[in-house]
């Protein structure tokens, strides 16, 4: 099964919807147990990082997400889902995430040149400069996707799976073994973002990681 | 670089679409979800729905469309129309839009933007603002343009951006429906007072006035219009393609 975690950060519609497009079962989870269940787990978020951080503890998924992440469950954060997954965030003061890939998130406007807008929202093309990764199995460079952001999350070149060029090259995507997250939205990024939620759901980290 | 938007955006009475016309390839051209999916399936980058309902059943109605437009449909949704509390904000995010956008309602009650920014975020709002020139002065125009309210546009629309609007679509009354170009003088002064993403709508007539539109104003983030793309006078296709000629960054 695959789970969609639930904590109370934005809306799951969309996410729902999307997966029931390509065929696949998505169920929402609200606790450890249902969690437990799952052999594929969606971290979704938008919003704030320390509210996220704090209402994902809250809701008691957090130790249960740890856990399964370190068991080998793929694991695929989405915006502020895949900012969790770094080490920190410095959005409103300085707040711990959950540690899963290393790395920070910062502000887009310590990189970007001034006059460009904050938020970054909109289409932008998608680059592979490291090799990629198994969930751009049916993506092309240069498809575009969807971004609603204001942070980026700061990596090494081990762990970014795709960067986008906003005035300079932002993190779109990051991944650690059995961990991905993407910066932008798969479910609203039309046949490409679909593509990239049906290639998570075949990804075996085990056997394949680069494709 | 992020790039420029083209957004049709489709009137919803009684669940139907107004001002619908012939696509090849849509059975039904009323139907607000068969729309929405040819759309989507032709460039479209985004996809407004506004509701000029006004009655209860109506509403319901409209709610369903945008529940079977939003399991279909991949791409951002904004809806408007009937927006007037943060109530309506949940109504229709819980439907499937991801964002929305108030104009008379924000009219009426000033504490709406911030209130549902501070609950949905900013990238959740937004304002869309209906201006004509008075006496050489931006108003801002209420209830579908028909009432002056009197204030001073620019200012307004600062002030909505500063509450927590997170883009702003600034409908020009003296350019709309008169196809002669979108309303770039009164676009250049609201892209000079926020920082925001602004949406040009109200004026195009052709491929040639996004051209201008863009290449004018790189401060401008998207373009919307209506009747030219219902009535099959210029398709989303072609239009990013000259756009994409002339240099302009789009999504092919």
């Amino acid at each position: 099964m695959l789970a969609i975690v639930d904590y109370g950060v934005g809306n799951l519609f969309s996410l729902k919807s999307s997966f029931a497009a390509i065929g696949q079962e998505a169920a929402v989870v609200t606790d450890p147990a249902a969690l437990k269940k799952a052999d594929r787990i969606i971290l979704p978020g938008v919003g704030a990082f320390a509210d996220a951080a704090n209402k994902l503890a809250a809701s008691g998924m957090r130790e249960t997400l740890m856990e399964m992440a370190a068991a080998g469950t793929p694991l695929l954060g989405i915006c502020l889902g895949m900012q969790l997954l770094f080490d920190k965030s410095y959005e409103y003061g300085e707040h711990a995430g959950l540690g899963l890939i290393p790395g920070e998130v910062r502000p887009i406007a310590d990189v970007i040149p001034k006059g460009l807008k904050i938020p970054e929202i909109g289409w932008n093309a998608l680059r592979f400069p490291y090799g990629k990764h198994a969930i751009f199995r049916y993506v092309k460079e240069g498809d575009h996707v969807y971004f609603v952001h204001s942070y980026y999350a700061v990596t090494s070149p081990a762990y970014l799976a795709a960067d986008t060029e906003y005035g300079a090259y932002l993190t779109a995507a990051a991944a650690k073994a059995n961990v991905t997250g993407c910066q932008f939205h798969p479910e609203k990024s039309g046949e490409v973002g679909l593509g990239i939620l049906r290639a998570f759901c075949e990804w075996r980290p085990e056997e394949e990681t680069v494709c | 670089m992020v790039t420029k938007r083209i957004i049709p955006c489709l009137d919803v009475r009684g669940g139907r679409v107004v001002k619908g016309v012939n696509f090849e390839g849509v059975a039904d051209v009323a139907s607000p979800v068969e729309l929405a999916k040819y759309y989507s399936a032709h460039g479209a980058d985004e996809l407004v729905f506004y509701d000029i309902t006004a009655s209860f059943e109506g509403r319901k109605l409209f709610t369903d469309i945008l529940t079977e437009t939003a399991r279909q449909v991949f791409i951002p949704l904004t809806v408007g129309g009937g927006i007037n509390t943060v109530e309506d904000f949940a109504r229709v995010l819980n439907c499937g839009a991801d964002k929305v956008s108030v104009n008379s309602g924000a009219i009426r009650n000033p504490d709406l933007i911030y209130e549902a920014a501070k609950r949905y975020g900013d990238q959740c709002v937004v304002l869309s603002a209906d201006v004509k020139r008075v006496d050489g002065v931006f108003r801002v125009f209420a209830k579908g343009g028909r009432e002056n309210t009197g204030m001073e546009a620019i200012e307004w629309i600062r002030r909505g951006a500063e509450n927590g609007a997170g883009e702003i679509v600034l409908n020009s009354i003296d350019t709309d429906g008169v196809k002669n170009g979108f309303d770039l003088e009164m676009l250049d002064a609201v892209c000079n007072a926020v920082s925001v993403p602004v949406i040009a709508s109200g004026g195009a007539g052709g491929i040639g006035d996004f051209v201008t539109l863009f290449k004018t104003l790189p401060k401008v983030d998207a373009g919307l219009a209506a009747s030219i793309f219902h009535f099959g006078e210029v398709t989303i296709e072609e239009l990013k393609r000259a756009c994409a000629e002339a240099g302009i960054p789009m999504r092919i």
